[in-house]
């Protein structure tokens, strides 16, 4: 059957949960990561499925949203990488339950 | 029939490489099955008719944030290292709980919403020139203030990954005697 | 001569007209796919021969002269040898991944055959983002380079896949700053509009092609450096280099997974070339207004084999880079030139509505010429050499 609008939201809901479900139970940092970025995608699915089939889609308002989470999604992946970088030459180790004081 | 078809090929695909690439035990795998995820979204961005989306999806996060990725796990030796916990313990019977909680509070309102089950108006594309001109009038300040977060980003990290440089010793002048009074013996 | 010029268009609209009326569009995208493996692959075999003669000739040899009439039959024998090869894989290597490396890395190019246009109305698919879509199917063939090299479980794999994998987004910098200037000027990213932005005659002999100005000869120059080195060709083909890392992230590979990499390699080579023919040489067009008789896909293939042999030659004549050296010319000399270029181009574009008399072409070349050549002298002289470190050579007395 033709997909409506709810399966593109179901599906950016699922993709949500895979993500979530991945940032909060592997412990290593890098994957944290890599399920921070499939929660990113999946909200990005939602603005560009409602641009698609809401009211007004000449406004492109759900294409300009999403191509500056991407940009941003990039910036942020590229630093947060860095970061682990610098943590691991520290403390040797990037697990997160680990990395658990402030004191550097 | 072929777009019904592609949509719902190009969802299994997505759905499950994110769900690999959040359960392998090889980190590199995990990431792999990670740009395998965002090539399926991208593939769904072009189904919907956002080809300049779909474009950029594939060029940064497939072309530069999966490879990004790759380079942190090999960088920090993330992959000789198994899954310490054991596979079934409270823990992730938890997160697992969690996020079905998350899944379940985010379809409720989708299924019941009578006004979600609309079909796609016909017609709809985002030319390239329309997204130019929106960028240049509507969207100046956002375009503006993203190019100084990425000049910001690329340096910072850099920055960051930077590998610091062992503090300088103090030089000896070459030509005073280490241990004057060797020297007072050798040379009378 | 418009029936021979739109052949295969019309010949294509006959085949989908015999099948039934369900089937319609599936016939008409397998005859494009078809057509397309048909007419590239057949193209692959005679670049490899062309190619090994060519090189053969610039090195004072004959190239391979024994199968067939002058040598053509050899791709037979090739296909023959990698088919009954046998097909070796590490016993600690990753299978699956050593197994999906070269169709991660073959399969996304044939998609970026089809945004080309061929000739007049020949476009297999006429996407708006066409220019973006194709470096987008180019930037994700380096996740194949990358999965060859690890899952070899090769020192030597890995590090030449590292190392190509650094060359690889280096050179995608200065390879899109570089097209840049002719998606400004032809106000669109579909490539069937950048084509046609380059129509028509100035002075009623001068074709109006993007390389016929001073921002497209530089840019065009720019394109094929970065083309070269995105290709992993010579003069940058330390990862491939035979006397230097083995085979690089090829070491493990034999048989058919072996031939499957150089068909992808070449593949985006020639994938390349199309694109430099459609953005700066004005695509199918013919350059001068009475030989617009002959078919517009003869034009591209012309200008298509030119490329090529503009390859081999470089291929043939210039020495291997050293990773830094490469690196350091992608960065330092290649990215300020393609930023100077860009603003060449806008100010090419402006002065069309200056002054009439400074308009006259004679002026704004100048003027063109002007912004880069100066930044040329200077980044080559002076800039890069500050970068070098400069070898200390001791002799012995």
């Amino acid at each position: 059957m033709t997909p409506t609008l709810q399966h593109y939201l179901f599906l950016s809901a699922l993709l949500f949960s895979v993500g979530f479900a991945g940032a909060v139970l592997r412990r290593n940092a890098v994957l944290v990561l890599v399920g921070v970025e499939l929660m990113l995608n999946a909200a990005n699915l939602n603005f560009i499925a409602f641009w698609r089939y809401g009211p007004h889609p000449e406004a492109l308002t759900g294409v300009m949203f999403a191509i500056f989470s991407i940009a941003i999604a990039a910036a942020e992946a590229a630093v947060g990488l860095a970061l682990m970088i610098a943590i691991y030459r520290h403390r040797a180790t990037i697990q997160v339950d680990q990395l658990q004081s402030l004191k550097g | 029939m072929l777009n019904d078809l592609s949509f719902y090929a190009l969802a299994a695909l997505a759905v499950a490489a994110a769900v690999a690439a959040m359960t392998l035990r090889q980190l590199i795998h995990c990431a792999l099955c990670a740009a395998g995820a965002f090539a399926g979204l991208a593939g769904i961005y072009f189904q919907l008719g956002a080809e300049f989306v779909g474009a950029a999806q594939v060029l940064v996060y497939v072309g530069a944030v999966a490879i990004l990725i790759i380079f942190a796990v090999l960088l920090t030796r993330g992959g000789d290292v198994q899954l310490s916990a054991r596979r079934f313990s409270t823990h992730w019977l938890a997160g697992v709980a969690v996020s079905i909680l998350v899944l379940g509070s985010l379809a409720v309102p989708i299924f019941k919403s009578p006004s979600l089950r609309a079909l796609a108006p016909a017609g709809v594309s985002a030319s390239v020139k329309n997204i130019g001109y929106e960028l240049m009038s509507g969207c100046v300040v956002p375009l503006e203030a993203t190019g100084l977060l990425l000049t910001a980003a690329l340096l910072g990290s850099v920055v960051i990954a930077m590998s610091e440089k062992p503090a300088a010793r103090p030089r000896r002048d070459v030509n005073t005697p280490r241990r004057p009074e060797l020297e007072e013996a050798t040379h009378p | 001569m418009n029936a021979l010029d739109q052949v295969f268009v019309n010949l294509q609209g006959w085949l989908v007209g015999l099948a039934p009326a369900g089937l319609r569009a599936l016939a008409a995208m397998v005859l494009i796919i078809a057509g397309l493996m048909a007419v590239f692959g057949s193209c692959f075999a005679l670049t490899t021969v062309m190619e090994r003669k060519a090189l053969g000739r610039m090195q004072n040899r004959y190239g391979p002269n024994r199968v067939g009439p002058c040598g053509l039959f050899q791709p037979l024998a090739d296909a023959v040898k990698m088919l009954i090869k046998e097909d070796v894989v590490p016993f600690s290597a990753d299978r699956v991944v050593h197994f999906l490396a070269p169709l991660v890395l073959t399969v996304p190019i044939w998609l970026a055959f089809s945004l080309l246009p061929f000739g007049r109305n020949m476009t297999a698919v006429n996407l708006d983002a066409g220019v973006l879509v194709f470096f987008a199917i180019g930037s994700a063939s380096e996740l194949a380079v990358f999965m060859a090299g690890w899952s070899s479980q090769n020192k030597y794999s890995l590090i030449g896949a590292m190392r190509a994998i650094a060359q690889m987004i280096s050179y995608e910098v200065p390879l899109v700053l570089s097209v840049v200037p002719v998606v400004m000027l032809a106000g669109a990213l579909s490539l069937e509009q950048i084509v046609q932005a380059q129509a028509g005659y100035a002075f009623g002999f001068l074709p109006r092609w993007n390389v016929l100005t001073p921002w497209g000869m530089v840019g065009l120059g720019l394109f094929l450096t970065a083309a070269t080195a995105e290709s992993n060709r010579s003069p940058f083909d330390l990862p491939e280099g035979e006397s230097e890392i083995i085979a690089g992230y090829l070491t493990e590979y034999s048989g058919f997974k072996y031939a499957l990499f150089f068909l992808g390699e070449y593949l985006g080579l020639f994938a390349i070339t199309g694109l430099a023919v459609t953005l700066f040489l004005g695509g199918w067009q013919a350059p001068l207004p009475w030989l617009a008789w002959l078919p517009s896909w003869f034009w591209f293939a012309l200008k298509f084999a030119a490329l090529m042999a503009v390859f081999i030659w470089v291929r043939g004549a210039l020495p291997r880079l050293r990773l830094d050296q490469r690196l350091n010319f992608s960065w330092k000399f290649l990215v300020p030139l393609a930023l100077v270029n860009i603003l060449a181009a806008a100010l090419w574009h402006l002065s069309r509505q200056w002054n009439p008399i400074f308009a006259a072409a004679g002026a704004r070349w100048l003027l063109g010429l002007a912004i880069i050549f100066p930044t040329y002298v200077w980044l080559g002289r002076t800039v890069n050499p500050l970068f070098v470190p400069v070898r200390e050579y001791s002799y012995a007395e």
